[in-house]
């Protein structure tokens, strides 16, 4: 069974668009991204999964019920991490914990605890306390405590340095191994790669490309930006160079990294920067172009 | 009751200040009444030369000598606006301060109707309402013995059921609103229980300003005609009940359908 699936899914605020016509299947245990630049409807998509936003047309089924009307049900197996958490400031972490698995109507204080170890969330601090990162955390935990079969996490990395990054994605590879299926959306294309078996783009509310990861690979272009002396007209691969104030810079296709390597060691290079490319930029001059290919 | 629990600790504070100042208040006004008993003719007798203002506040048929007149009088302005902005400001944030403080994801992504959230929040209003008039009442009955008076009880318990009534009335019609606004609902309510305040003043002024009785809730609220009656006007009492149960339904219709942004 699907644990997530949307038939010509449509929202649209007045005359502003969010998602138009998405179409979506993630299967029961699959690890899926879901990717897109800010703005291109991944926010929308979640929310009207979770039922805190109305379709305009279409429909949407999460573990084959309709988000609509079975919203209660459906609720009661989906953990949801918002991209912002915000809690109410009075209250300590654990009061949160406690008032959340009560709405669940279940005893989450073991796992809670647990989760609160290995994050390093101190469960007495005071929300408005909160650091930006803690209150990250108290919502990972809020969403986790449960063991909720589907796990929807929009853009879960914000706010978290790249120790606690790690422990965040051990705890979920563990939770997909255990059987949950998790739904993460996100705008950074390399903890996609890492972590997901298979993941959708979406671009202005529609979704361009769903593959499996690997097919994404090709895709997996970087940023290079030279300063010094080096020969590239034999270096194949190169797209959307630009040169100016003393440098090159191009997006280099990871395909044939040692052809690059050697190039540049032939070359003078004074300073040499290689960076994750914006994914706008991946798809625009890579991934699109072998679509239309 | 989950939400009724976490909502009335979350008004504990308000709710313990507004009923303090309130309770304290009037029983101030209730040991005045020893110290200014045998000036109270005089008192009368001023107030009576006010003109249309002493009739905008009843007191051209109020006895400021008796217990009963007095209490009426103080009771209509501390129990009267001040249970009326309490319960303004409670009804009002109960549902747009989720959205205004960002909770409402926090809220409603867990597995609870919409309509049992509203159901719970407006429980959370009925307790603290009716708590609050309990503590008053008591407070104002422990004041009355002691300054060793009797207790008036159908005025006292007629007078404290009256705006009991209006603060419910303003409660359910701030609910209302509550579901279609997210910012500066505080404001609105207070404005309506102040404008609900003065229409029934500008209705004691002239007899052609009389129709407004019918649009507020202190009209049924008047210590000079529940003294002299000795009941309480059930016609305007039941279009305060219309209005109310007006502003829960439109609530409850519109924050089922509503996109949470």
């Amino acid at each position: 069974m699907d644990a997530i699936q949307t038939e010509k899914l449509t929202k649209s605020y007045g005359t502003a668009r969010g998602i138009v016509d998405l179409n979506l299947s993630v299967q029961e245990g699959e690890f899926f991204g879901f990717i897109g630049p800010n703005g291109a409807g991944k926010s929308t998509t979640i929310r009207t999964l979770l039922g805190l936003i109305y379709p305009t047309s279409g429909r949407a089924f999460v573990f084959g019920m309709d988000v609509v009307r079975e919203k209660e049900n459906i609720l009661r197996r989906v953990g949801y991490l918002p991209s912002e958490a915000f809690f109410y400031p009075k209250l300590r972490v654990r009061d949160v914990l406690q008032f959340s698995a009560n709405l669940r109507k279940s005893d989450c204080s073991a796992e809670a605890k647990k989760l609160c170890e290995r994050l390093q969330l101190d469960p007495e601090k005071k929300i408005d306390e909160l650091s930006f990162g803690n209150r990250k955390k108290t919502a990972i935990v809020c969403a986790l405590q449960s063991k909720p079969d589907l796990l929807i996490l929009d853009e879960p990395t914000g706010g978290l340095d790249p120790l606690m990054q790690r422990a965040f994605f051990e705890i979920l590879q563990e939770r997909n191994r255990d059987g949950a299926t998790i739904f993460f959306s996100s705008h950074i294309l390399s903890e996609v790669q890492r972590n997901c078996t298979r993941a959708a783009v979406i671009r202005q509310g529609s979704i361009i490309a769903c593959d499996r990861v690997e097919a994404f690979a090709n895709a997996g272009a970087k940023r290079v930006t030279i300063r010094g002396h080096v020969d590239l007209s034999k270096l194949h691969g190169i797209k959307d160079l630009r040169e100016g104030d003393g440098a090159v810079s191009f997006l280099y296709s990871g395909a044939a990294m040692q052809l690059l390597l050697q190039c540049l060691s032939a070359g003078q290079v004074t300073d040499l920067t290689v960076s994750e490319p914006d994914l706008e930029e991946v798809f625009l001059h890579f991934y699109e172009e072998e679509e239309n290919a | 009751m989950t939400i009724l629990n976490h909502e009335l600790r979350q008004g504990r504070t308000s709710f313990w200040i507004w009923t303090g100042v309130i309770g304290v208040m009037l029983s101030v006004c209730v040991f005045l009444y020893t110290e200014v008993r045998g000036e109270m003719d005089a008192v009368t007798d001023l107030f009576s030369s006010f003109g249309s203002f002493t009739a905008a506040f009843g007191m051209d048929r109020l006895n400021f000598g008796t217990l009963e007149g007095f209490y009426a009088i103080e009771c209509g302005s501390m129990l009267g606006l001040g249970g009326a902005f309490y319960a303004a400001i409670c009804a009002v944030s109960m549902l747009s301060k989720e959205e205004m403080n960002k909770t409402a994801d926090f809220l409603l992504s867990h597995p609870i109707s919409r309509r049992r959230i509203l159901l719970e929040k407006l429980l959370a209003i009925l307790v603290q309402i009716s708590l609050l008039n309990l503590i008053v009442l008591a407070m104002s009955v422990v004041s009355i013995l002691m300054i060793g008076e009797e207790i008036p009880w159908t005025e006292l318990l007629l007078l404290h059921l009256a705006y009991y009534l209006l603060q419910l009335e303003i409660a359910g019609i701030c609910f209302g609103i509550s579901a279609f606004v997210k910012r500066g609902s505080v404001g609105i309510g207070l404005g309506i229980a102040v404008f609900f305040y003065f229409t029934n003043l500008i209705s004691n002024l002239t007899e052609s300003a009389r129709f407004l009785k019918y649009f507020t809730p202190f009209s049924y609220c008047e210590g000079a005609d529940i003294i002299a009656d000795k009941t309480l006007n059930l016609g305007r009492i039941a279009i305060g009940a219309a209005a109310c149960l007006a502003g829960i339904l439109a609530a409850c219709l519109w924050y089922d359908r509503k996109d949470l942004t």
